[in-house]
């Protein structure tokens, strides 16, 4: 069953089209990547796919509900990390979440947030204010804040973003428990490595377009490549 | 190119913004409105008087007196018979005259027998502004002129006169006119005076209230960017309305906090100067009324929300916490200039472009209110309220409209020359 359906997706800043008729479908608990090089219309892809911006023309399906008619009942199935997110700093990591978990649990938000403070793994320091945490310590509170709501569709954008191999790896691993859980995941990375580790499915979109799409394993016979670096390298000369 | 030329030329262009340039301007549009009215206002201080004279005495002091005053002042009524008071009053209303002067028939009488004289003076009180007593002012160093030329004549041609009849043969029985009630014995310089701790505290508090409060919603805005917290916020299952109406209610509690703080600082300040005097705002009526506290408060709280979600629109186009500074300034320069107008000038008495200026900031509305209210000019408050009621509701809805696109995150975007960039996000 399809969780995400994109259909023909153009996405326009004033004069400039910055995703031109993209199509695609994710289906329930499948890790999905988008890769492509910078300015490829990566982000705003997902910024179109968490409600932040509008529509120029197409359609996206996310569930049940149209996301053009429908965002404020698509925001309650969907959580989204951007890459450069950060945390208002005068709260501590566990009223952080406090906070984010009202918003889905108003009677009984402490499951939510236990589940939150699981993921992050802060320890003794999630009591501490996000404004002494490291730089990795917030990717973690955040991948934490993002999964805890248990979303049907979590869209992360470079979700390792910043961080050291260590926690790159939980944080893999973490999504990868979560798919497998259920939630249908939606991410985009420059790290080959991690698509190739984590995606069931990729498409590398190019100015835009996307130039290709399926399993790693498939676009790596097709182009006959040891990993998807080498197809990356081949599809966007 | 020079290192030194490269950098200036960098620096220039991050300079040279719409976020620099629209505020200057903005004030030195103001500045030049400002500066047209109070020209005006300089003019009229400058001319003379417009008075009316009831002189029915015919004694040796009457030519000294009818002398001095055509002198010093413009006499649009002129008359010896005390019974046409009236007439004199309608008169002078008709030609936006200030004052009555009534001589009474035995003023040279009494004082050649060592008894002061009164001299009746009908104020018509225009404003209760600093400014606005400036002309009462020139009238009362009329008077003090009769006097002293008074006092010349009796001592030079009298040298056993009465040396306090001397140093003051007149004294004056006043009634002021103002705002349809008849004050009696007090002059436009006495309810000045009595107004002008409300008349200062009010402006001033509004005007801390909307600069921290705005400020405090503008920061939260640019703090939200800055952060990089807005775009989570935005995807989270809360609708628009709910947080702009979040962040205007809590900064208008923080507001309201700061300016009981302020207030509580000021009205001790205040309350230090107060003298105790013979005249009070109870006995001259001039209080407010339960009713007229409620209607204070709806005003204020109106503003205040007005205010706010004007400022919740500037912070949408804050980048970062530096240009929400630069956001702040022009709602000061507007909290500004109305609390300045109001503590120097009554709104009737200002030029029409300037009435027109200050009903439309609408922080001014709540400043004019309290002394609106005191003299049942309640046209005015409605009026204010109204105007800032459906300012305040279009400006959350343009706030709210501005959460639903995509400006609030990408920015503008705009064509350039040839040759550069197309696109512009912030």
């Amino acid at each position: 069953m399809a969780v995400v359906e994109v259909n023909n997706l153009v996405k326009s800043y004033g004069p400039i089209e910055a995703v031109k008729g993209i199509s695609f479908s994710i289906n329930r608990g499948e890790i999905f990547g988008l890769i492509g090089p910078n300015g490829a219309g990566k982000t705003t892809t997902l910024r179109v796919l968490s409600t932040l911006l509008k529509i120029t023309s197409g359609s996206i399906k996310i569930m049940d509900y149209n996301l053009e008619k429908e965002p404020d009942e698509v925001r309650k199935i969907i959580s989204y990390l951007p890459e450069d997110a950060g945390a208002y700093k005068n709260l501590s990591g566990k009223r952080y979440l406090e906070f984010i978990a009202n918003f889905f649990q108003k009677q009984n938000p402490q499951q939510m947030i236990s589940r939150g403070m699981e993921i992050a793994n802060l320890g003794d320091r999630i009591d501490d204010k996000v404004d002494t945490y490291s730089k990795g310590m917030m990717r973690k509170l955040l991948v934490g804040r993002a999964l805890m709501t248990e979303p049907k569709l979590a869209i992360l954008d470079e979700p390792t973003s910043g961080l050291d191999v260590n926690n790159a790896q939980e944080i893999r691993r973490l999504v990868k428990s979560t798919a497998k859980a259920g939630t249908t995941v939606l991410l985009s990375s420059h790290n080959m490595l991690e698509v190739e580790f984590m995606c069931d499915r990729i498409a590398l979109i190019s100015s835009g377009v996307i130039v290709e799409e399926g399993t790693p394993k498939d676009l790596m016979q097709k182009y006959n490549a040891k990993n998807i670096e080498e197809v990356f390298t081949q599809v966007v000369k | 190119m020079s290192a030194l030329g490269n950098i200036i030329k960098k620096e220039a262009r991050e300079l040279m913004t719409p976020t620099t340039f629209v505020p200057i301007i903005l004030i030195a549009i103001m500045f030049g409105t400002l500066g047209n009215a109070f020209g005006n206002i300089e003019e009229s201080m400058q001319e003379k008087p417009v008075i009316g004279l009831i002189n029915s005495d015919e004694g040796n002091f009457s030519s000294t007196i009818t002398s001095i005053i055509e002198t010093y002042s413009d006499v649009v009524f002129k008359s010896n018979d005390t019974l046409e008071k009236d007439k004199g009053l309608e008169e002078l209303k008709e030609k936006d005259g200030i004052a009555l002067l009534i001589i009474p028939s035995n003023l040279s009488e009494k004082i050649m027998n060592n008894t002061p004289s009164e001299i009746e003076i009908y104020w018509i009180m225009q404003g209760a502004g600093i400014l606005d007593s400036i002309s009462s002012s020139v009238v009362e160093q009329l008077i003090s002129t009769i006097n002293t030329n008074i006092s010349y004549e009796l001592i030079s041609t009298n040298s056993t006169v009465n040396p306090t009849i001397a140093l003051n043969p007149t004294y004056r029985n006043e009634t002021t006119y103002f705002k349809g009630r008849e004050l009696k014995g007090v002059s436009p310089g006495d309810i000045t005076n009595l107004l002008s701790s409300q008349s200062t505290l009010i402006p001033i508090v509004m005007m801390m209230v909307i600069i921290m409060a705005g400020s405090t919603v503008i920061s939260s805005m640019a703090l939200e960017k800055e952060n990089k917290t807005l775009e989570t916020l935005l995807t989270l299952p809360v609708n628009r309305v709910s947080i702009v109406g979040g962040k205007i209610i809590a900064s208008a509690i923080i507001g309201l906090i700061l300016a009981v703080i302020y207030m509580a600082g000021y009205s001790n300040f205040l309350s230090s100067f107060n003298v105790s005097g013979q005249i009070n705002l109870v006995d001259l009526g001039l209080v407010l009324t339960p009713s007229d506290f409620l209607l204070l408060g709806v005003s204020v709280f109106v503003t205040l929300i007005a205010a706010l979600s004007f400022c919740m629109l500037l912070g949408t186009m804050a980048k970062n916490f530096k240009s929400a500074q630069t956001l702040t300034f022009p709602v000061t320069l507007l909290a500004l200039i109305p609390m300045f107008i109001t503590m120097f000038k009554d709104f009737d008495t200002l030029p029409l472009a300037l009435k027109a200026l200050i009903f439309a900031i609408p922080f001014s509305h709540p400043m004019m209110a309290p002394r609106a209210l005191i003299f049942n000019d309640y046209i005015l408050v409605i009026s204010g309220i109204i105007y800032v009621g459906i300012f305040a509701i279009f400006m959350m809805i343009l706030a709210v409209w501005v959460f639903k696109t995509d400006r609030l995150l990408t920015g503008s975007v705009r064509r350039k020359k040839k040759g550069r960039s197309l696109f512009k996000l912030r």
